[in-house]
């Protein structure tokens, strides 16, 4: 049975229900009598168990199916889930995340049987009070017949099976009533499948058929003796059951039973028995329960959802791009002969094509929730193994990033909420000690600013000793002493990030080798981003990530700077001023001008990209400057003039170059020219 | 397998012939604007829009030292591709290409004993001229990022 292209699938909806499993596990841990928690966790691992029996995952399948055990147990509430039990949870979401990964990289589940951990799950079993401990490895297939038995003793007509039982169960919860509704018609009816229907039809007013014996098709079609049996969930009661249908003309007998759990407990997974035997399965056997399977999991991700490979968006978002591009080429085509009608067509193909564009850029960006789902789990267990009291607070999780960016993002943000929890909140004692709450807490936020998206993660820890560092900066010989003691605060910060730099005086496990840092500034340099460390002594630490929001097309400004163009990207600026050149005063060796009250510094785009310029401005009447914002910090860039305002494709300048500070990346023009993209947060 | 023969592109510096791995060279083209790019070592000229991409163009003269001089009709930029980073570069002209076995290729260190030229990674004699094989990689070496 060649499993290998449900492979993808199998791993993409696993990677989905572990992550539902973090979520419910916390939530657990948090309220440990939430039955609705434990119906959710319960089926996240009946849907696993599933899955991975169908793929013949027989040691995946085995855990998920004594997890379901225990599951079954703490919902019906035979025992608490305390802390035992929730940390016994957890190890087997770590099981089942060693079993997806390893089945990612070879293709199979490894061999690894996590036997403690099922041990674990079997304790926690036997110390429930019904300890009857099912021996179901000892029961052969007759359970069917089991059940049935046991259900005619309870006086049940129905043969129930695990889906009636799940219907039950739901309806129970719900505080609805199940009946067993037998019905017996007169054996001189002469149109059984009409006065049939008029009982059905009573039936629907009042409840909801669940299930029917015979079958509905047969009684359409009379093919049954004179009786029929059926299962509904109603919030009415049996007597209005027991009036209504006897009133029907030609029925004989009418039996209401109610349908309770007691009915409902002998009913086995039959597949279970199955699994728990060694991997010498019928395949035949899998197939079937497969089939049974399939259609609860089918049901449960009807999401409205497509998974597409990533690799045809973008081939998509490539089209796009050259749509746009020619798009341009056509605006500077055919200057001199344009008619109202060519600018009314060019209009309407400017607007279908930027909504194409954004349309395709939506299908790209995934909420940074999926990378930010995991570290509440990441800081509990954080905390418990350093014995610090940490709370992660956590907002906008719905800002949404490129699809490449947030699977880049993940291992920098662990690497620095580590740090946090690691060197910056201190221990209970110390912040007890220093007036500071018990409870250390890590803030980790997402919003968009601009054309950017910003992460920051703040810790309110003891911050990072400046001084400290400024020693280590000379110890290791990185400068001299006065230099290292003139240093500002953020020059000296800036050493943090080189690599093998650690002021740590213990290397634990999780941080301190002085290889991360470095590391992390590479990794979102290389997704186009910045990141920046603010810190006070004694109060705390804040990381700050800045993303580009979209990879490929923005609004540009384009400017000339000495004979050269060079693209200024829209979001950043705030307006364009022309100042003469008398306005610009120097406050302490730094050129400003002042903008409505508010001083702004200013800078020249041609120092900053090396362009020759005339230092002397003073005789030029008036200058062009483009205000521009980074965050809430305002600057004016001095340029030659202003050619237009432009839609550019932003293109990678490749891997020889992407490391030049200023510059974003560059565009094609619609004259087939290059012209560079300023990186105005790299420059303000 | 006795002595392999390798294929590569000659070009001509200032009156002499280099060679480079024809496996590693994408495609020859003329000429054609170069944006400049700031901040970058004086040997890169700038970028070039190559079908769409964005390709990084260094003056080998510069790069190997030399003087650079005006463009002409022979003047060619060749764009070589190592492990999936691409650039290019212009050389005075592009003669040929030719195979050298093992046998006819001389390594290096015994004539040259400057680390300085660690481009260079041998030497190839055919009928009656010499060929300085570049190894391209370490043409690059100093741009690619840690």
């Amino acid at each position: 049975m060649d499993m290998n292209q449900y492979l993808d699938v199998f791993v993409e909806e696993a990677k989905e229900h572990l992550q539902n499993l973090n979520i419910s596990l916390l939530e657990l841990e948090k309220e440990p009598n939430n039955v609705t928690v434990l119906n959710e966790i319960f089926r996240v691992a009946h849907t696993l168990k599933g899955m991975a029996g169908t793929m013949g995952f027989s040691r995946m399948t085995n855990l998920t199916h004594n997890m379901e055990n225990v599951l079954d147990v703490l919902r019906s509430k035979k025992i608490e889930a305390d802390i035992t039990v929730v940390d016994t949870l957890f190890k087997c979401l770590d099981a089942l995340e060693g079993y997806v990964n390893e089945i990612i990289s070879t293709g199979g589940e490894g061999e690894q049987e996590y036997e403690e951990i099922v041990q674990s799950l079997t304790d926690i079993l036997d110390k429930s009070p019904e300890a009857k401990a099912q021996p179901k490895k000892k029961k052969a297939g007759k359970k069917a017949d089991d059940s049935n038995a046991n259900q005619k003793d309870k006086g049940l007509r129905l043969n129930l099976n695990i889906y009636d039982k799940n219907v039950i169960q739901k309806a129970i919860e719900e505080s609805l009533n199940v009946f067993q509704i037998y019905v017996e018609l007169d054996n001189k009816c002469l149109l059984k499948s009409a006065r049939a229907f008029l009982i059905f039809q009573i039936l629907d007013k009042y409840s909801e058929i669940m299930k029917s014996e015979p079958s509905v098709e047969d009684i359409e079609d009379e093919r049954f003796d004179y009786s029929f049996t059926v299962m509904v969930v109603t919030k009415h009661d049996e007597t209005l059951f027991q009036k209504e249908l006897n009133s029907v003309a030609e029925v004989r007998n009418v039996e209401v039973v109610r349908i309770t759990e007691e009915h409902t407990e002998d009913i086995q997974d039959e597949e279970g028995d199955k699994y728990t035997q060694d991997d010498k399965h019928d395949t035949a056997d899998i197939d079937s329960a497969a089939q049974a399977q399939k259609p609860g999991a089918a049901k449960r991700l009807t999401n409205k959802t497509v998974r597409v490979d990533i690799d045809r968006l973008d081939v998509l978002m490539n089209l796009v791009s050259e749509l746009i591009i020619i798009k341009t080429r056509l605006d500077d085509v055919g200057v001199g002969e344009k008619t109202n009608e060519y600018i009314a067509a060019l209009e309407n193909l400017e607007r279908i094509t930027t909504s194409l564009h954004d349309a395709v850029m939506k299908v790209r960006m995934v909420p940074v929730e999926n990378v930010f789902n995991r570290f509440p789990r990441m800081v509990r267990d954080i905390s418990k193994e350093l014995k610090k009291d940490i709370v992660l607070h956590m907002s906008g999780e719905e800002t949404e990033l490129d699809r490449t960016v947030i699977d880049e993002i993940g291992e920098p943000l662990i690497h620095i909420i580590r740090n946090s929890a690691d060197h910056g909140i201190e221990n209970t004692k110390d912040r007890v000690a220093k007036g500071k709450s018990k409870t250390g807490s890590i803030w980790l936020r997402a919003y968009q600013d601009g054309n950017n998206v910003v992460i920051e993660v703040e810790d309110d820890g003891m911050g990072i000793d400046i001084e400290k560092v400024r020693k280590k900066i000379v110890e290791k010989g990185f400068e001299e002493e006065e230099v290292a003691a003139n240093m500002t605060q953020s020059e000296v910060i800036e050493y943090l990030f080189k690599p093998n730099f650690s002021t740590a005086d213990k290397v634990t496990d999780l941080s301190g080798r002085g290889v991360g840092l470095d590391v992390v500034k590479t990794k979102i340099e290389a997704l186009g981003g910045t990141i920046e460390l603010e810190t006070e002594w004694g109060k705390g630490s804040k990381t700050i990530i800045r993303l580009p929001l979209t990879l490929a097309i923005i609004q540009a400004l384009l400017v000339m700077v000495g004979s050269e163009k060079y693209a200024i990207p829209l979001s950043s600026i705030r307006e364009i001023n022309n100042i003469s050149p008398a306005e610009i005063k120097n406050v302490r060796n730094q050129e400003v001008i002042l903008l409505r009250d508010m001083v702004i510094p200013i800078i020249w785009l041609h120092d900053v990209l090396e362009v020759p310029r005339e230092k002397s401005y003073a005789n030029k009447k008036e200058l062009t400057c483009v205000i521009v914002k980074k965050g809430d910090k305002l600057s004016g860039l001095i340029v030659d003039s202003l050619i237009g305002q432009q839609e550019i494709v932003i293109k990678s300048l490749g891997k020889l170059l992407s490391g030049i500070r200023c510059m974003a990346g560059a565009t094609i023009l619609g004259d087939g020219n290059v012209a560079l993209i300023v990186d105005v947060n790299a420059i303000v | 397998m006795g002595a392999e023969k390798k294929q590569f592109v000659v070009f001509r510096l200032d009156n002499e012939e280099y060679g480079a791995d024809i496996n590693k060279v994408t495609i020859i083209e003329r000429p054609m604007n170069i944006t400049r790019v700031p901040m970058t070592p004086h040997y890169i000229k700038g970028v070039i829009n190559l079908r769409g991409d964005i390709i990084p163009v260094m003056s080998l003269r510069l790069r190997l030292g030399l003087d650079e001089i005006d463009e002409d009709e022979n003047t060619r930029i060749i764009i070589f591709n190592i492990n999936g980073i691409s650039f290019g570069a212009i050389v005075d002209s592009v003669s040929e290409v030719l195979q050298f076995d093992d046998s006819q290729i001389e390594g290096v260190s015994s004539i040259i004993s400057d680390k300085a030229l660690d481009y260079i990674s041998g030497v190839a004699k055919a009928k009656d001229k010499l060929v300085t094989l570049l190894n391209l990689e370490k043409l690059i070496a100093e741009l690619i990022p840690a």
